[in-house]
């Protein structure tokens, strides 16, 4: 199993970086856009974890431990099959 | 005045900050790591010094508010040991929860490096009272991100309850409120950008920085 974190700034904080590539679209002639938010993933794979929700319950621990902060971050969590 | 200074991989003002506290002190600073997990119980202030620890690699700081050595800082910061935390450092302190809010990207993306004119918005802590009320004092500052954020209400409880030690005159980062430095509830522990370690002698030009060091003393 592979839990797949996706993290973005809350809303409601600053995103410069985003504002910058909004900027970058607009200079190369895309018309219409609108706010543009910059977030990350991290993929942390478990070989040993065969259920779905052990993968899930970890990936949430490790958010709240580490992979988040919360007083700036939300996140959501994806779990992939391993495709090997 | 017994003093340590912890170096985290990737720390690069420890060795500054040692220079102040034995500047102020005139005692030997100790030197510690972060895989350590124990501080001598007879420590009166420890520093978390400036840098890019963890080559700032996940978050500012995030890795290095989970080393070993912060069990023991925490438990010093909650029986009372002074706490300062500069630049990389005041990250790490929000990380480790130790302070509140969160320091993100400069509002002008870029890395400001420069002597910057700051207020002491308290001069009522034990880390500023050598200066006076809304004293001037400039500090260098080094960061890429140092803009302080916090929730409306924390912002509200920072400023009703006098918490912001420092305030920048002319905001480098986008800042709420202008914060460059807070302390935190018991008034023991402080957070700032600005590194008043490079400014404790003429020959550094700027010297202001020496009074928040020898504040401790008092």
């Amino acid at each position: 199993m592979i839990a797949r974190v996706t993290l973005s700034l809350r809303e409601g904080v600053l995103d410069p970086q985003g504002s910058v590539i909004a900027r970058g679209l607009q200079g190369l002639g895309f018309e219409g856009i609108g706010d543009v938010r910059q977030g990350k993933w991290i993929e942390v794979a478990l070989p040993g974890v065969t259920s779905e929700d052990e993968a899930r319950t970890q990936a949430e621990d490790m958010c709240q431990k580490l992979l988040a902060n919360p007083v700036i971050e939300s996140w959501s969590i994806d779990i992939l099959q391993d495709v090997s | 005045m017994r003093s340590a200074v912890i170096t985290f991989p990737g720390s690069n003002c420890d060795r500054d900050l040692r220079v102040a506290f034995e500047a102020a002190f005139d005692t030997p600073c100790l030197k510690v790591w972060h895989a350590e997990t124990e501080l001598p119980d007879d420590l009166d202030v420890i520093g978390l010094p400036g840098g890019f620890s963890y080559g700032d690699y996940l978050r500012c700081g995030a890795i290095s508010a989970r080393a070993p050595i912060m069990d023991a800082v925490v438990k010093a910061a909650e029986h009372g040991v002074s706490v300062i935390g500069i630049c990389n450092g005041f990250q790490v302190l929000t990380e480790a929860g130790l302070l509140p809010g969160a320091l993100i990207r400069n509002a002008g993306l870029k890395f400001v490096c420069r002597p910057e004119p700051l207020q002491v918005a308290n001069a009522d802590t034990r880390f500023t009272s050598g200066y006076a009320q809304d004293d001037d004092v400039t500090f260098p500052i080094a960061h890429h991100d140092g803009n302080y954020v916090i929730d409306s209400e924390g912002l509200e409880r920072l400023e009703g309850e006098g918490r912001i030690a420092f305030r920048y005159r002319q905001n480098p980062n986008g800042s709420m409120n202008d914060i460059a430095g807070i302390i935190n509830d018991a008034g023991n522990v402080i957070g700032m950008m600005p590194h008043p370690e490079r400014a404790i002698d003429p020959v550094l030009g700027m010297r202001d920085g020496l009074a928040l060091f020898r504040s401790l003393t008092a």
